[in-house]
């Protein structure tokens, strides 16, 4: 096995036994991009330069015996919409094309300092819009597993990164469902932590109130690993929790039995393939085996899920995208006036997608439309808590498919944007309710593409959310691997 | 009941510069959108409008400690325009 | 017809905290332009607002200041509008619940005392700076704009009274108040020349008797307490004259200016103002609860109205109180430590406000500058009472003392003030006066009263001015009367 298809803690052992350095692990990594990026575009941009130093002084420290944690010498991908200093940093977007901040994110400071090697930035969904990262201003990106798919979105970069083996971990963005569709459709592990939990300082805003940053690993050892790396109180974020946080990892070993388990009724029906539906029932009844209690439970507010979140997500975006006018950075179009030049830089920098969105979030917010929109989709996000809240009082988790349908073609739904947003239908709710969830792949369909299963937990739920999904992973029992045919160039 | 949009004054609102082709487009496609997004009005009942965080935290303040500022000249090698520290934008109204 | 005009003002006060409202850039005024700012301030993607604490105690000791009641709840809103020097295209601002509500202020005119109420008092950060060079220096002949965002992000407390002011002296005097309030506090360097203290005024007028308002125009740019009364004056009549020549009000924002005394109709920055505002959610609501409205409580100083009730009772008539607790803090604080020195509170008020404020005005001198104590103020009082020196040469006195010449006891003897009470002594003089004036006695003696007047001015003139008139005036009625 190439060293870069290394679990993070498999690798973190063999840089500390000596047979393996985190050069030699690193340019296995760049090795592989060289391989696959020509099919898959998983990368905007890799930081040979920058990473090739920090894997040097990583190998440096570990032989001066100064070990800087789990991750150290570990390479890592970033979501692009991450800042990282004097490292271009665009969102997939024109109007950012060329941007280098002037400033780290926390969770890049972090990674920095736990001595990760951070390879590159990845491909997205134009800040984090959409669901294929067929809304890239760079290109999309393919899916490892069918290079005529879509490897899911926004975070369809980092989800392919991790499955082709050109990064042992990434880290994505989960505003609707943006880390953990996309690991479902790449069969890859994606975890969004409990809202406020992962500083968003440097995290380019899309929907302030939904946005969190998780890990996209190989297996959920690994998630948690990663996880732990990065949350904690953030002082620079208002929004982060600055009370105790539990152990993620402290359930691992518990195995599910007793545990209480809910099957949401509202994620199956019509729009669900069968396949997705038959494996995410085989494996209910796994875990039942297991020794968890099944039991169906209904949230109808999920009904209103995604209507909420295609008011509230765009709202949000329209205020946080305003900021891009062609004045302190990015691009700039000419103009006579102030008005002239930033509507010009606003449409020629923005693509369909972000416009649309723009346009939606304006509407919903304006004056005459905003009870009936904007206010009323806060009260089915109330209405989502509650329904959460009860349910909660019966189950420890709950569980559901993470994405109707396994990846789609390229172009299947581009023209289609209702179709699209269908896409994220089981993963919004905890968005809206600020809960963890975890995306683990439990199999592959006929076709051979990986189908994902969702567990969710109440808030601050990690360690018991990861508990179920490390017995998930064990009854799945998936190792398959991606095969990339290689084009000749 | 079809939602009424008036795509222009949108456009001019979120600093769009669009063309007719282009607000016909968005105008039949936040049509489709609003569409299904009007299901939220059917929810039953009326819960609050949710505000809290939902880990339900308040108070979350800085005290009052000056940081260093960041190092101007990186910040205008971003800037599209500038001169003499200062960032440079058209005027702001035509002349 | 008559008219009643009809006046709302915002005021935005520049809060005086070390560092900015959302980031922990220095607020300071005249840096070098872009120097204090950071990700957050200059709206860079990725960058998080976070409050400062600080800025909440100060609106919350501003909302005491003013009788507002501090809602229990309050959180930030983001309003948005496009402009080049607001960074993020959006303020975060406050919308249905503001930190502090329902408040008042009382103002004087000419003697009246009118209250005006507050309708709230909200944060928000302010904007950059822009500058629009080219042209005239005129923002619609400009050929580019320059930005600097040191002053983006400094906190602002806006207040927003009620339409409950009805002339250009009323809104002065409520400006002035305001102003003496936030500068009591310290909360702001409230400068209006600097800026870091704005007011804008909307005004309409309505048939004297009506109870429904008409169409209100904004004013700005009035950047002193006289530009404001002369603003406030000249839209009024405007409107007035528009009206009565059958015109209409058209709802605009007119900008004050200054060297030729009109208001001018601005061209408006927005085609049409929808704010959309939201909930901010990149913050977390604000709990002000009673401990923290306390502890604020707790460190206010003593303001204008407590502590012109505390001279009223004391002993100082109402006039007198009102002008002396809204005087300089230097120059009061001389006022209190004369009181405390033993003077009588009347007399050390009318000095104050009168002859010592006079003698700051002639010689230019800060108020902060005065070279008199309290206790060499009491001691000089106390000659006027005891008779050492005459109201007029005490005058001279306090003048002596503020030219270093030493305590009011030294001035008096080396400027050769003390009055010459020694009734043999005056008798001696009077009699030399009367025996100059024989015409007078006799006059005076059939009753004509005024007379003897003349002869205390020629006793004085001999005496010059030494003379204790009181003692003065019962010799000569002895001497008239007693032959």
């Amino acid at each position: 096995m190439n060293s870069n298809e290394l679990s993070l803690t498999a690798a973190a052992a063999q840089l500390r036994d000596g047979s393996l350095t985190a050069t030699g692990l690193l340019e296995s990594v760049l090795s592989r991009a060289a391989d696959t990026e020509a099919q898959l575009h998983a990368y905007l941009t890799i930081d040979h330069q920058g990473a090739r130093e920090a894997a040097s002084v990583a190998d440096e420290n570990l032989a001066a015996g100064i070990d800087q944690g789990p991750l150290h010498g570990i390479p890592i991908a970033l979501k692009d919409n991450m800042v990282t200093r004097g490292l271009e940093t665009t969102a997939a977007s024109q109007i950012l094309s060329g941007y280098k901040p002037p400033y780290d994110a926390t969770v890049v400071s972090r990674l920095r300092s736990g001595g990760a090697v951070l390879v590159g930035k990845t491909n997205l969904d134009e800040f984090a819009m959409g669901s294929s990262t067929e809304n890239s201003a760079f290109g999309p990106s393919y899916n490892p597993w069918d290079i005529t798919r879509v490897p899911g979105g926004s975070s369809g970069g980092s989800a392919a990164a991790v499955a082709a083996g050109s990064a042992l971990g990434a880290l994505g963005s989960d505003t609707g469902g943006s880390i953990r569709q996309p690991a479902a459709v790449t069969g890859v592990v994606g975890m969004k932590p409990t809202y406020g939990t992962v500083s968003r300082y440097g995290l380019i805003a899309f929907a302030s109130s939904l946005d969190q940053i998780g890990p996209l690993t190989r297996n959920v050892e690994d998630s948690v690993l990663l996880l732990s790396a990065i949350w904690g109180h953030d002082s620079l974020d208002a929004t982060s929790y600055s009370g105790k946080y539990p152990e993620p990892g402290s359930g691992l070993a518990k195995g599910v039995d007793g545990l209480r388990i809910g099957v949401v009724k509202e994620l199956a029906g019509e729009g669900y393939e069968p396949e997705v539906e038959g494996a995410v029932h085989a494996m209910v009844e796994l875990l039942e085996g297991a020794g968890a209690q099944i039991i169906e439970v209904s949230l109808p507010s999920f009904d209103f899920a995604l209507s909420a979140y295609y008011l509230i997500a765009p709202a949000e975006c329209s205020a946080n995208l305003a900021r891009f006018d062609g004045i302190r950075y990015g691009h700039r179009a000419p103009g006579d006036t102030t008005e002239a030049m930033m509507s010009r830089s606003r449409s020629e920098g923005f693509g369909p997608e972000v416009t649309r969105r723009i346009l939606l979030g304006t509407y919903s917010l304006s004056a005459g439309y905003y009870d009936a929109f904007y206010g009323q989709a806060q009260r089915v996000r109330s209405a989502i808590r509650a329904d959460f809240a009860k349910a909660y009082e019966n189950v420890d988790v709950l569980v559901s498919p993470t994405s109707p349908t396994v990846a789609f073609k390229a172009g299947e739904r581009t023209a289609d944007p209702l179709a699209m947003y269908l896409s994220d239908i089981c993963t919004i709710p905890s968005n809206l309710s600020g809960h963890p969830a975890i995306s683990v792949p439990i199999g592959v369909d006929e076709q051979g593409l990986p189908i994902g299963f969702q567990v969710m937990a109440p808030a601050l739920g990690e360690p018991i959310m990861y508990q179920v999904a490390s017995v998930v992973e064990a009854l799945a029992g998936f190792s398959a691997r991606p095969e990339i045919a290689m084009v000749a160039s | 009941m079809p939602v009424e949009i008036d795509i222009a004054h949108l456009a001019r609102l979120a600093r769009l510069d669009l063309s007719e082709a282009e607000m016909e487009r968005y105008q039949a496609q936040l049509s489709v959108i609003l569409d299904h997004a009007a299901r939220v009005q059917s929810l039953e009942g009326e819960p609050e409008v949710e505000v809290a965080h939902p880990l339900g935290f308040v108070n979350a303040f800085r005290s009052d400690t000056v940081t260093p500022s960041l190092d101007r000249d990186e910040v205008l090698a971003q800037a599209p325009d500038s001169s003499a520290g200062y960032f440079v934008a058209p005027p702001a109204l035509e002349t | 017809m008559s008219w009643e005009a009809v006046i709302g003002i915002e005021v935005h006060v520049e809060l005086a905290t070390d560092s900015k409202m959302f980031c922990g850039c220095a607020v300071s005024f005249g840096a070098d332009p872009n120097t204090n700012v950071c990700p957050t301030c200059l709206g860079l993607p990725g960058a998080l607002p976070v409050p400062n604490e600080k800025a909440l105690d100060s609106i919350i000791a501003i909302g005491l200041a003013l009788n507002c009641t501090v809602s229990p709840q309050s959180v930030f809103h983001r309003k948005n509008y496009f402009y080049a020097d607001l960074p993020k295209n959006y303020q975060i601002s406050q919308f249905d619940i503001p930190v502090c509500v329902d408040g008042y202020l009382d103002v004087a005119v000419d003697g009246d005392v009118h209250r005006v109420g507050i309708e709230r008092a909200h944060m928000e950060e302010d904007t950059g700076k822009s500058t629009h060079i080219g042209g005239g220096g005129r923002i619609d002949s400009a050929e580019s704009t320059l930005l600097d965002f040191n002053r983006s992000g400094v906190p602002l407390v806006e207040i927003v009274s009620r339409p409950e002011i009805h002339s250009a002296a009323q809104a002065r005097a409520y400006a002035q108040g305001l102003r003496a309030i936030v500068a009591e506090l310290g909360v702001s360097d409230a400068r209006l020349e600097e800026g870091s203290l704005r007011f804008d005024a909307n005004i309409s007028i309505r048939p004297a008797g009506d109870s429904e308002l008409g169409t209100k125009v904004e004013i700005k740019n009035m950047n002193s307490f006289r530009s404001l009364e002369l603003a406030v004056d000249y839209e009024i009549e405007r409107q007035i004259q528009s009206v009565e020549s059958g015109g209409t009000i058209v709802q605009e924002t007119r900008h004050w200016e200054e060297e030729a005394g009109v208001t001018s109709s601005m061209r408006s920055k927005e085609g049409s103002s929808d704010y959309r505002y939201f909930t901010e959610p990149d913050l977390v609501p604000m709990v002000m609860d009673e401990a923290w409205v306390d502890r604020v409580r707790g460190t206010l100083p003593e303001l204008p109205h407590a502590r012109k009730a505390r001279y009223v009772a004391a002993g100082l008539d109402e006039a007198l109180a009102r002008v002396i607790s809204g005087s300089d803090p230097v120059l009061r604080s001389l006022y209190e430590d004369t009181l405390r020195a033993g003077a009588d509170p009347r007399a050390a008020a009318n000095w104050t406000t009168g002859e010592i404020t006079a003698w700051t005005r002639r010689s230019e001198t800060e108020p902060t500058a005065i070279p008199l104590s309290g206790s060499q103020l009491a001691e000089m009082l106390q000659m006027i009472d005891d008779g050492t020196v005459s109201n007029s040469a005490a005058k001279e006195v306090l003048d002596g003392v503020l030219s270093g010449e030493g305590d009011p006891g030294d001035v008096a003897r080396s400027r050769d003030l003390v009055q010459i009470s020694d009734a043999g002594e005056l008798e001696a003089v009077v009699d030399a006066v009367l025996e100059r004036h024989p015409d007078a006695i006799v006059a005076l003696r059939a009753g004509e009263t005024k007379v003897l007047g003349f002869l205390v001015g020629q006793v004085m003139r001999a005496t010059q001015g030494k003379a204790d008139p009181k003692l003065v005036n019962e010799i000569l009625r002895n001497r008239t009367t007693s032959t």
